[in-house]
């Protein structure tokens, strides 16, 4: 049975000319070049975004919502993810930021970093009473989610049972406006503020195939120029009154290892940008990490301020929340959750995440286990023979990849250019010496410089 | 011993290098998941196989890797050069080490390997010579026979 998996990522045919950047960069390997376009293998793909920022013409697009969205709804809410308060000069801040956004048309601004900081709370209740396989995984970035499906299926029981916020805030808000208002839940419109095109689509098609709260995601890199006009001519205000509503927990979720900092938890570890986090899955696998409580996790570096669709540079924003922390603890606000009543919500099981999530294992070289042995061998037999240095220039990422598609017949060998002199042998005696000029004869000799002029003739 | 349907590997381990410890195994389970071998079996072998060569890194001078893969069955065999086991039985019981300070330290050494490669493998068959090595075999079937 072919499942179909959905994601938030398009290639724009008319845009993509082959330049191979997503091509290599992709940390699952998904991406193939066929007939000079990219294409994404959607099993393996894992909505991380690293293409997106990769490709130098723009032609990988996020799927994320217009605007016109909104008009859907009798009731619009919008929910901004904690980094977007990292996105301005210093002198805006976040309270400046909220009446901007309701201004741009937005019935109403939900603050998620309150939500983020409730959500600290119950994530430290959970580990205190927590009796499973450790560490508890972070699950507040859906690429993580993705990857463990997919590349680490053994881990699933180690992702956090506690429900991500933004999901919170959306299902609680809409109860409460339904009631405030009279309306029907579904025509309120929750909308995220997204800083990455995956959380799109873990509201388009959650990894515990449930429905989402949300009904859409905006990305920060489309709202920020009309925020910014947005928010001309708003009253600055002093200070502190700017931040006065601010929670101090949940504007540690923009940033790495900020959940864990706020929470001031002894055995946790932080972990950002996806190769990083291979190393660290890798060894959690192999049962080395059982001392650790938590792994903060984020497929972006920095976390969510690193996410692909931000506009600021993400070390100067990952500064600005920690200064953004720094200020906040220093003028003593208080604006954080109580944790009685958090606790309270807990036991009611408030926070729990519903649904389940299964494994997305890759598929194996073959169904047939004996076949799929046969083909590893030969896999093993076909990348032997390949150049290995990964140019590319067939159209997977690595030689690798490449000898794994010949075996199961996503490639032809012929694809390969250093087996192209060997082709040209075979040839008619008066092409091969019409040819001898042109292209080096011996297949072991000059390859590069073959490459190279193949390359730059097609 | 390779056979017509089986694939073989072979990787080698010096003693002491903690710093390339683990990647055979890590090594292992990427081609049992290529293959679509069952998650659990591909954890279990995982396990096996770290805490095998965690003790050839923690006690022996070198040793050679096998890994013969069939419809049937995972096999994993570490050949080790080393001071070998003087008493088998005390190195299986649990908690029981004759790690040092220095490698408890590291968090190594805890008297687990052996049993955890008994309790994750269908099969763990291990011999000694003092002085020599030590050999390991740890089987795990795909075929539900034992």
């Amino acid at each position: 049975m072919k499942r179909h998996y959905f994601h938030s990522i398009r290639i724009d045919e008319d845009k993509c000319e082959g330049r191979m950047k997503c091509l290599r960069i992709c940390p699952t390997q998904a991406i193939r070049i066929r007939k000079g376009k990219a294409h994404i293998l959607e099993e393996k793909c894992i909505d991380c975004g690293e293409c997106i920022t990769a490709c130098p013409g723009g032609a990988i697009v996020p799927l994320t919502d217009p605007f016109g969205e909104l008009n859907k709804f009798k009731h619009t809410i919008a929910i901004p993810s904690p980094s977007l308060y990292a996105q301005f000069g210093r002198e805006i801040l976040p309270n400046k930021i909220v009446a901007g956004l309701k201004k741009l048309g937005f019935n109403e601004v939900f603050d998620l970093a309150y939500e983020c900081g409730e959500v600290s709370f119950a994530i430290q209740e959970y580990l205190r009473e927590y009796k499973g396989v450790r560490p508890v995984i972070h699950n507040a970035c859906p690429t993580i989610v993705r990857l463990i499906q997919v590349k680490y299926p053994s881990l699933i029981e180690h992702i956090s049972r506690i429900n991500i916020p933004r999901e919170l805030a959306a299902r609680e808000m809409k109860k409460q406006k339904s009631k405030e208002l009279g309306v029907d839940e579904k025509d309120i419109g929750a909308f995220y503020i997204t800083p990455c095109p995956v959380k799109m689509i873990s509201i388009r098609q959650p990894a515990e195939k449930k429905k989402s709260n949300l009904d859409g995601a905006i990305s920060i890199s489309d709202i920020y120029g009309p925020l910014l006009s947005a928010m001309e001519g708003i009253e600055k205000g002093s200070y502190r009154k700017g931040l006065e509503s601010i929670c101090i927990l949940g504007i540690g979720w923009a940033i790495s290892g900020g959940m864990s900092r706020t929470l001031r938890l002894k055995n946790s570890i932080t972990v950002s940008g996806l190769n990083e986090i291979l190393k660290v899955f890798d060894d959690i696998e192999m049962g080395k990490l059982k001392h650790i409580d938590f792994v903060e996790a984020y497929s972006c570096h920095q976390g969510c301020v690193g996410g692909s669709l931000t506009v600021e540079n993400l070390y100067v924003s990952h500064n600005k929340i920690l200064k953004l922390m720094e200020t906040l603890e220093y003028e003593q606000i208080k604006a954080c959750p109580d944790i009685r009543e958090v606790r309270k919500k807990y036991a009611q099981r408030y926070f729990l995440r519903e649904g389940r999530l299964e494994p997305r294992p890759l598929k194996p070289l073959d169904t047939n286990l004996a076949q799929a042995i046969k083909k590893r061998k030969d896999k093993e037999m076909i990348y032997e023979s390949l150049p290995k240095i990964d140019c590319g220039v067939c159209g997977s990422p690595t030689c690798q990849t490449f000898a794994e598609d010949v075996v199961t017949g996503e490639a032809d060998i012929t694809d390969c250019i250093f087996t192209l002199p060997e082709k040209i042998k075979n040839l008619p005696a008066e092409v091969t010496k019409a040819l001898s000029n042109v292209v080096p004869m011996d297949p072991t000799k000059d390859q590069k410089q073959t490459a190279k002029h193949m390359r730059g003739g097609t | 011993m390779e056979s017509e349907s089986g694939l073989s590997e072979r990787y080698e381990i010096k003693g002491g290098d903690f710093s390339r410890a683990g990647t055979i195994s890590t090594t292992i389970k990427r081609i049992l998941q290529e293959i679509g071998i069952p998650p659990d079996i591909i954890t279990r072998t995982a396990i096996a196989a770290y805490e095998a060569e965690m003790n050839v890194v923690m006690y022996a001078d070198e040793a050679v890797v096998t890994l013969n893969l069939t419809p049937e069955a995972i096999h994993i065999n570490i050949n080790d050069k080393g001071p070998g086991i003087v008493d088998i039985d005390l190195a299986m019981k649990e908690g029981f080490s004759t790690a040092t300070a220095k490698m408890r330290e590291m968090g190594f050494g805890a008297g687990m390997g052996l049993p955890n490669i008994k309790r994750n493998a269908d099969k763990f068959m291990i011999s000694s010579v003092v002085g020599k090595g030590t050999t390991y075999d740890i089987i795990l079937y795909l075929d539900g026979k034992e």
